[in-house]
């Protein structure tokens, strides 16, 4: 499987295919969809390009799992180093991938009207003529699966990469279809174009951030490979000005894409504004793949800088967990209200990353598993949740807290699942919330950050408040009078394709199931740890 | 079998010593009917029409698997039965639970006993319940009172008994309640909840002592460290293991219904009466004794701990018979009667090892034959418009002749004559109540005539309910038209009326206590105080004497039952109203406790919840403050950005600047 590219100038790079086989499927699939795109005729593209994705996604996951599984080890760096491959690359790889193919359910997802969440002509007014011809006609954006696809390629990369340039390509990759993503909902396209606009400026700020912090980073050690930074500094350079403030400003950058404060601003303005389904893939595959690449350089620069760096990140996990959840309380928006959830999450998650220990590692690993999936299930269901109009027309979506009143007795099969995945982001037992909570405040009070923990366990406390009003909303409160919701008879939101119900069945399954015998996977979790970090 | 093989080839599953394949498929055991009562509660309606055949046929696949791994345990050398599965269930630092199972002899009897007097049940409660519209239902929450009462038995730690001993709690919550339009049943079921609530903050109690003290809640490694309790501190040692185990007996009193906990059982033959047969005669209400006789080796390190079992048993015991002897109607009477034999039971386990065998025993013919008993009363009760005061019925022998011979049979074996089931586990154990404990001859005399004296009145009030059911003079009252009961409800009632007829020589000849002995603490046999022989006769003088006062007064034919109970002496009238146990609970629990509700109400409105809602305000209060950096303004986002990129680097370089 070895192929030796060489290249008209410039040294042989050996390119490992089989170790990059889930980031090239993936990529490969893009290219194609968009090749689709671009020849297939308009009424065939849909039913080419959301089979691709699904199985392009698929696929990769499966690849993932095999190279993680087989028994020949398989750990090490290929593409000249550009890339490393190991067990917990790989494992984060199929989080990413299985969190991306319950996502693209959702967003392949579209009414029994052919109505999806997406904007007929991105290009078009909001409200113009032209937009409701587009839309009598039937048209519908198909780009969108090429660039999920894409994003989900640069996602792939990140936690496997092996040089802080492969670093900086992946997260362009993953986070420029995610500009453009967001700026396409169907209703309330003004908000979705601002979230897009602003989603973009201050990613772009991130990524200078990055760059800049690279480049201090060279400076001072003379490579941009993770593993000769890794070197230099425990050769000694520990005390060295430029280094740290590089390493800062790249923890700055990939800090955005966690959603942690104070890099978070972003976060709920583009949840809200962002096309639902968008939205649930963009949290939960982000999150994993940045909080991956997080991994990465924080192990890559420690010991060493470890000393140095936990006054940042025991700062940040503090703020992020009580900005998260104080603002939360104060929310009206349903989507809104998880993007502070988000942000309270990044910051417990943000503890077990801090605890730089074997515990904290699996801790985290488990919660950025447990936290994807569920989180998918939950924006696949807020999706269901609609307007209607005086004629029975599926309108907007209906993310305002009073309009989710009384939901549990007009569809008590979507109200109970979102429930138990509120439950589940509110830590509560017998969901893999308490779990991938419990693991990292474990760690976090086993490794000596006990501050960290209580924070976080106050936080969680007053966290759930939220999601129990959410709770009591749909299942204690009235309807509003003039009933906005979308009721269908089999009391399960809107009526489509099946699709998100499918997704939302199985991320709910998973999230009971790692809620009720976590045993095995935190096994899995905690060897991969000890495999990394000894 | 493959599924097991994966696990534990992935490390999940640990099963020690090598399992055979009968055992390592019990789980089903516990699925089948949980699968089962899932799906005719999701069904909802829609598995009306079937729903009774689907919740008949879970237990009888799970007594199929149960009856296959009794054939392959005994094809097992004797000291290697005891098959421990454990599905890692959590394990994070430091801190090791398992989801396990224990396939043994102990858990092994319970499966059969379970399954297969269940089964007889749910086959009987087609044609019980069959013009009830809820039928499937019932048959929904039967089924998960089997599965999680096997759970409960096949448990192989606290942890997991205590997932089974909630569940059946819950069973029978749901059970009493069934016809929960009439609030008196209502409030039975919610007076049942909460004292086995009571009991169940005493297993809490225990399993959080055993856990600070032994960092493990499986038996094997619980019994592991106690049995090492010798090196301990000896002040320390005994302190701990005492509590354990009145916490434990706590535990049992509750779901047995023992003093001073029983006041439920009499209430909660609101149910249906299958279920009383079932959950509060044959089962559920024994799982106290499992508990206890589970925990053996607990308790043989504290005699303070296993004394106080003895005296609970045997105050039961007496305290039983004494309502059964004055209660009308016809289910109380049984109830009561069924406390008395736990009473037996939990004597039995005090006793120590040997006890335990005998407890054990007793406990399986119990099973039988007050369960045909029950089922007995409710054929009577199908056939008399649901009448159950027993003034109201005398020679039903006449018109209901099956259902008088299976009940006689079960009369016979509760009263232990020879050779019916009771006579070999009940006078074993009153036998057993005669033989001192090393250093206290006086415990023999004391509990070998309290249990005595038990079998005596035992005899009259079961006697009493025979003769004044199914003897004397018909006083129905006018509608009555008494007629037998359908075959699906006469099987059953013949089936266990053969098991309370031969069940306890079976079980002796097929040597029941070599069986057993194994899974218990080695035992030592004693001899009792008084020559065996001397004891059973004098048994049986007492006996007889009982069922001939209750034949004089209750069963010739010129006897004179009033249709209203007479004017009675204080003890008759205390014995009516349960000893006042009610009235005792009602001014020494639940006043003093409805004050200290109103006080803490007020306190915690007042201040705790003042204090809640004054965080929250602020809470609320800077969350406003907070939001309102979301200006929405991209161009604040990005200086806050920029701000907090220098804050972080201030702090890095501020370190050793």
């Amino acid at each position: 499987m070895n192929l030796t590219v060489v290249l008209a100038v410039g040294p042989v790079i050996e390119f490992d295919w089989y170790k990059l086989a889930p980031v090239v499927v993936v990529l490969v699939a893009a290219v194609l969809a968009t090749l689709v795109e671009a020849f297939a005729p308009v009424r065939a593209r849909r039913l080419i390009e959301v089979p691709l994705a699904l199985l392009a996604v698929a696929s990769a996951g499966l690849l993932a799992l095999h190279l993680a599984i087989s028994p020949q080890d398989i750990s090490g760096a290929t593409a000249n180093g550009a890339v490393t491959i190991d067990p917990l690359g790989l494992y984060l790889q199929l989080a990413i991938a299985a969190s991306a193919l319950i996502g693209l359910l959702v967003i392949a997802d579209r009414t029994v009207q052919g109505d999806d969440a997406f904007a007929p002509q991105a290009s078009a007014v909001p409200g113009s003529e032209y937009e409701e011809q587009a839309r009598k006609a039937g048209l519908t954006q198909t780009d969108v699966f090429p660039l999920v696809l894409f994003a989900t390629g640069g996602m792939m990369l990140f936690p496997v990469a092996g040089d802080l340039i492969t670093l900086f390509v992946a997260l362009e990759v993953l986070s420029l279809p995610l500009y453009l993503l967001s700026g396409m909902a169907r209703h309330r396209r003004l908000l979705s174009q601002e979230a897009s606009l602003k989603y973009f400026l201050l990613g772009a700020m991130a990524s200078a951030f990055f760059l800049f912090g690279a480049a201090w980073v060279y400076g001072a050690t003379g490579s941009l490979s993770l593993s000769r930074i890794g070197t230099a500094i425990s050769g000694g350079l520990t005390q060295d000005t430029i280094l740290l403030t590089g390493v800062v400003l790249i923890l700055a950058g990939l800090l955005f894409k966690v959603g942690a404060v104070p890099f978070h601003y972003w976060t709920p303005d583009v949840y809200q504004g962002a096309p639902t389904p968008i939205t649930g893939f963009m949290a939960a595959c982000t999150k994993i793949a940045a909080f991956g690449a997080l991994l990465r350089v924080l192990y890559a620069v420690t010991p060493g800088l470890e000393w140095d760096l936990t006054p940042v990140l025991w700062t940040v996990a503090i703020l992020t967990m009580v900005v998260g959840t104080v603002i939360g309380l104060v929310q009206r928006d349903v989507k809104r209200l998880l993007a502070y959830s988000a942000i309270a999450h990044a910051g417990f998650i943000l503890t077990g990353v801090a605890s730089f220990s074997p515990d904290g590692i699996s801790g985290t690993l488990f919660y950025l598993f447990t936290y994807g999936i569920s989180t998918v299930g939950a924006f696949g269901l807020i999706a269901l949740v609609r307007e209607v109009d005086a004629e029975g027309h599926m309108r907007g979506q209906a993310t305002g807290l009073d309009q989710w009143r009384g939901l549990g007795r007009r569809s008590p099969l979507l109200a109970g699942t979102f429930a138990f995945f509120l439950l589940s982001f509110a830590g509560i037992p017998l969901t893999a919330g308490f779990v991938g909570k419990f693991a990292v405040f474990a760690a976090a009070f086993g490794a000596g950050a006990a501050p960290l923990a209580i924070t976080g366990l106050a936080c969680s406390a007053a966290a759930a408040f939220f999601y129990a009003r959410i709770i009591v909303a749909m299942f204690f409160e009235e309807s509003p009078d003039d009933s906005v919701v979308a009721r269908t008879g089999l009391g399960i939101g809107v009526r489509t394709l099946g699709l998100t119900q499918i997704a939302v069945a199985i991320s709910a399954v998973l999230t009971l199931v790692l809620g009720v015998i976590p045993g095995w996977f935190l096994n899995f979790t905690e060897e991969l740890s000890l495999l990394w970090v000894p | 079998m493959t599924m097991t093989d994966t696990l534990i080839a992935a490390g999940a599953l640990n099963v020690s010593p090598a399992a055979s394949p009968a055992a390592s498929v019990m789980w089903l055991v516990i699925a089948v009917p949980l699968a089962s009562a899932a799906v005719l509660l999701l069904a909802g309606r829609r598995s009306d029409k079937w729903g009774h055949i689907l919740g008949v046929a879970a237990p009888t696949v799970s007594f199929l698997i149960a009856a296959w791994g009794l054939f392959d345990l005994l094809s097992r050398p004797a000291n290697d039965r005891i098959q421990d599965f454990d599905l890692a269930w959590w394990l994070t630092n430091g801190i090791d639970l398992d989801f396990g199972l224990r396939v043994d002899q102990l858990s092994l009897t319970f499966v059969l006993l379970v399954t297969f007097v269940g089964t007889l049940i749910h086959v009987y409660s087609v044609a019980y319940m069959g013009h009830d519209p809820d039928r499937r239902r019932f048959f929904a929450y039967l089924n998960f009172f089997v599965a999680a009462m096997l759970l409960l038995v096949l448990a192989n730690s606290y942890l997991v008994l205590f997932v089974g001993w909630e569940g059946v709690g819950l069973a029978s919550y749901l059970l009493i309640g069934f016809w929960n339009q009439r609030i008196e049943y209502a409030v039975a079921a919610k007076k049942a909840f909460i004292a086995n609530r009571i009991g169940d903050v005493g297993l809490l109690l225990a399993m959080m002592i055993m856990f600070s003290e032994f960092g493990t809640l499986r038996f094997g490694d619980v019994f592991a460290a106690i049995a090492g309790v010798a090196s301990w501190d000896p002040g320390h040692a005994t302190v701990i293991c005492t509590s354990i185990g009145l916490a434990l007996l706590l535990a049992a009193c509750g779901k047995s219904a023992q003093f001073p906990l029983q006041s439920w059982l009499g209430d909660a033959m609101a149910g249906p009466t299958p279920v009383s047969a079932l959950i509060h005669a044959a089962t559920m209400v024994t799982a106290g004794v499992y508990l206890v006789v589970r925990s053996g080796p607990i308790f043989e390190q504290t005699p303070v701990a296993r004394l106080v079992v003895l005296i609970v048993g045997a105050v039961t015991l007496l305290f039983g018979a004494i309502v059964g002897c004055a209660k009308d109607d016809m289910k109380k009477a049984l109830a009561a009667s069924t406390m008395s034999q736990i009473g037996y039971m939990m004597l039995a386990a005090g006793l120590g090892p040997v006890g335990a065998i005998f407890a054990i025993m007793h406990l399986v013919t119990h099973g039988f034959f007050k369960a045909g008993l029950f089922l007995g009363a409710g054929s009577v009760m199908h056939a008399m418009k649901d009448q159950v005061d027993m003034r109201r019925f005398g020679r039903l022998d006449k018109f209901m002749r099956l259902t008088w011979l299976t009940f006689m049979m079960g009369w016979l074996a509760i009263l232990g004559v020879p050779p019916f089931a009771g006579f070999f586990s009940k006078d074993k154990i009153i036998e057993q109540a005669f033989v001192p404990p090393p250093d206290a001859l006086w415990q023999a005399w004391v509990f070998g005539a309290v249990a005595l004296l038990g079998a005596g009145l035992t005899a009259f009030y079961m006697s009493r309910l025979f003769f004044m059911v199914f003897h004397g003079q018909a006083r129905w009252t006018d509608d009555q038209h008494p007629h037998e009961s359908p075959p699906l409800m006469t099987g059953p009632m013949i089936v266990l009326a053969v098991g309370s007829v031969s069940l306890g020589l079976i079980l002796t000849l097929a040597g029941f206590d070599d069986y057993l002995a194994p899974a218990l603490v080695q035992a030592h046999h004693g001899e009792p105080v008084l020559n065996a022989y001397l004891i059973m006769a004098l048994t049986f003088v007492l006996v007889l004497a009982g069922a001939g006062i209750a034949w004089l007064k209750f069963g010739r034919a010129s006897a004179v039952v009033p249709e209203l109970p007479p004017a009675a002496d204080g003890l008759v009238r205390a014995a009516r109203a349960d000893l006042y146990q009610d009235e005792f609970n009602h001014y020494a629990l639940v006043v003093p406790g409805q004050t200290l509700v109103a006080v803490t109400t007020k306190t915690d409105d007042a201040v705790v919840d003042g204090a809640v809602r004054g965080l929250a305000w602020v809470f609320q209060g800077l969350g406003g403050l907070l939001a309102r950096i979301q200006t929405g303004f991209v161009r604040s986002y990005a200086a806050a950005m920029l701000a907090g990129a220098i804050l972080l680097m201030a702090i890095v370089l501020a370190v050793w600047i």
